[in-house]
């Protein structure tokens, strides 16, 4: 029978079927970090039961760290302690554990891949929605909840109801100036918020073939933007090319063996979904959010719907724009940026900083804007310094932070403050996610760079 | 964590007639510092809530005392967004057994289930029947009936089925959770576990 990319690895993790129930769902590769662990180690003690194998978790903090002078205690105590439980939790049970201040220690979506511990036909799981990133390598990824982080720990499975199925298909080639955030944005715009609520998702067609693997990462990252469990993407040359090597990818005989495994996995000839959505590249041009949930996004030279033209509700349309300080039918180039924020698992690896710079160089920050950029991890920061892309970045007026999640999330000190408008390269617009009061526009490192360079809300392709 | 049953709930309800309400709002990520599970209903939707020097707003419904109860009633598309537990634990905390919705995001769902409180998906029409009930009496009254999968307004009587899977029923009505079936499970875990190539 024919299958889909999504069968074949769904169904080679099931332990056992519960009737009328969910599928007892078996996990290759556990990640956790120092937020939506601790609750999970306490319910071990609790039970009195141990890690069931402690060699397949992996553990990084990246939530709620300080993006400058990580070389200095912690000086808020709430954060302090959570590191310290997380240092504490795998030093007892013997996971790996990256923690503030390691050389590997970096974003968690960011590291995985990195270091080769994410492969193809894996299940990876993360106490963080945004574990879907890791489907660009044709995984299984999805975030869950601590109860879930404890099972993992407890006995290396989950429950969980098989999703339908989805795929998405993007034909064509992009124009020039989007890039893979453009191409997420414009389904999520499509699609709402909720449109992909209950699916899994295969992305397919041209678009996502010619694309590296770092804009993989970016598409299936913001998978969860739509609702959908997770996002995936069928492995192939690209990806076998950036894994092989990684420090802890396969090697040898088991690289070859895993090879010809890993060429199975791509959706049969015939094979159905639930639900099949098809776009063509030409439509897509670079995108901005202007309102506070990620499905309100508009081509950023057009302008902002009116109420009923979108699929959201009346009222939390129009909250949504009232909270932003907007108005429908108001164009979005021009509007001023006080912040701009390029990092996070979505935009903080080596591309985006290369995108980002193609336009600051040569070019001075403007003086209204406050510009956070922060590298996913270790790794990318030191890449970019090799790539000699620091000197262009702070030739251009720009400095560079030390990695974590930063102001994606605002946990830490990375806050915009109220009122204040972001243009970032992170996932989530939600009110008061980057600030309590602040405002996020998402949109591309590229968008990202105009606007830090203008001061403004500012096609790209201007500079292209 | 082995927690409360679940059968069936009479209960007053709290109207939250918006859509897309992500767990950002629910509990912002400000509040997630803690290394144990209790407290959180103190910020249950906290930018909502309080103003920025932490006085009440006057216009959100926790802050309205015409309304209360065990069941809170939201629009389509509820718990969007992270996938943070903190946010059921935030409605458990604060009183709350019991959440009905149009729609619900999926990791909220379950996250919800797991900790013991039950989401209902309910028709949009029959949802718009609720808020209208509780806004013409808000003291009136849903009863949520988990057996029988059933939800019914207590006033008019008027009922809707809401689905839920066997498995997942039977351990909110006896109070299981998945740990305890999945330590029973260790020796078929682990001879799955030596098969696998990675
Ligand atoms: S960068 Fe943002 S979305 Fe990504 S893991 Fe960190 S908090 Fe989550």
């Amino acid at each position: 029978m024919s299958k889909t990319l999504f069968d074949k690895v769904w169904d080679a993790h099931v332990v056992r079927k519960i009737e009328d129930g969910p599928d007892v769902f078996f996990i290759d590769r556990h990640f956790i970090h120092e937020v939506t662990s601790p609750v999970a180690f306490l319910g071990l003690e609790n039970r009195g039961v141990g890690v069931m194998f402690p060699e397949r978790t992996f553990a990084t903090a990246d939530h709620n760290t300080p993006t400058i002078n990580q070389h200095l205690p912690v000086e808020d105590a709430l954060s302090a302690n959570q590191l310290k439980a997380l240092e504490t939790n795998t030093g007892k049970y013997g996971i790996s554990h990256w923690g503030l201040g390691h050389q590997k220690n970096g974003i968690v979506h960011v590291v995985g891949p990195e270091n080769g511990i994410t492969l193809p036909g894996m299940t990876i799981v993360c106490g963080d929605s945004h574990t879907s990133t890791h489907g660009a390598f044709g995984a299984i990824a999805f975030g869950i909840g601590t109860s879930e982080v404890e099972m993992v720990l407890s006995s290396q499975c989950i429950m969980q109801p098989k999703p339908k199925k989805m795929r998405i298909t993007v034909n064509g080639t992009v124009g020039k100036g989007v890039l893979p955030k453009d191409v997420i944005l414009y389904i999520i715009s499509k699609i709402s918020a909720a449109g992909a609520t209950g699916y899994f998702v295969e992305y397919a067609g041209e678009v996502f073939e010619n694309m590296s693997m770092e804009g993989r990462m970016t598409v299936c990252n913001m998978s969860i933007e739509m609702g959908a469990r997770g996002g995936m993407i069928a492995p192939d040359e690209k990806t076998f090319e950036y894994l092989k090597g990684r420090e802890q990818s396969p090697k040898g005989e088991d690289w070859e063996k895993l090879l010809k495994y890993w060429n199975t996995l791509k959706t049969d000839e015939g094979a159905t979904f639930d639900e099949e959505l098809v776009y063509d590249a030409a439509d897509i041009e670079p995108q901005i959010t202007y309102g506070t949930n990620p499905g309100l996004g508009t081509g950023i030279s057009t302008t902002i719907p009116k109420a009923g033209e979108v699929i959201d509700g009346e009222a939390s349309f129009k909250k949504s724009l009232k909270y932003m300080g907007f108005e429908e039918g108001q164009s979005v180039i021009g509007k001023e940026v006080d912040y701009v924020f390029l990092g996070s698992c979505t935009n903080g690896r080596i591309e985006d900083f290369r995108a980002f710079a193609s336009i600051v160089k040569g070019k001075k920050k403007a003086d209204n804007v406050t510009a956070w950029l922060v590298p996913g991890s270790h790794i990318v920061e030191a890449q970019i310094k090799d790539e000699g892309i620091l000197d262009i970045l702070t030739e251009a007026g720009f400095a560079l932070r030390q990695p974590g999640c930063s102001a994606c999330l605002a946990m830490n000190d990375d806050k915009i403050p109220a009122g204040k408008l972001a243009v970032s390269t992170s996932n989530r617009n939600f009110e008061g996610r980057q600030g309590p009061n602040s405002r996020t526009m998402l949109a591309s490192p590229l968008v990202a760079a105009a606007a830090a360079v203008t001061g403004k809300v500012t096609d790209p392709r201007e500079f292209l | 964590m082995a927690y409360d049953k679940f059968t069936v709930l009479q209960s007053t309800c709290v109207p939250l007639p918006l859509e897309n309400v992500d767990t950002d709002q629910i509990i912002p990520a400000r509040f997630l510092k803690a290394t144990t599970r209790e407290g959180f209903g103190d910020n249950l939707f906290r930018d909502w809530r309080y103003n920025n020097d932490n006085s009440p707003k006057e216009d959100f419904v926790l802050n309205n005392p015409t309304y209360s109860g065990k069941v809170l009633v939201a629009g389509r598309n509820f718990g969007s967004g992270s996938s943070r537990e903190h946010a059921a634990w935030a409605i458990y905390d604060y009183g709350f057994r019991c959440v009905i919705s149009s729609f619900f995001a999926d990791i909220f769902k379950g996250n919800a289930l797991n900790i013991g409180i039950l989401p209902v998906t309910v028709s949009p029409a029959f949802l718009d029947k609720i808020f209208k009930a509780i806004e013409a009496d808000p003291k009136a009254e849903v009863e949520v009936d988990l057996p029988n999968q059933k939800v019914t307004l207590v006033a008019t009587g008027e009922s809707e089925g809401f689905d839920i899977n066997g498995y997942k029923k039977n351990n909110m009505v006896n109070g299981f959770d998945d740990i305890d079936y999945l330590q029973n499970m260790k020796e078929e875990i682990s001879v799955f576990e030596e098969s696998r190539p990675f």
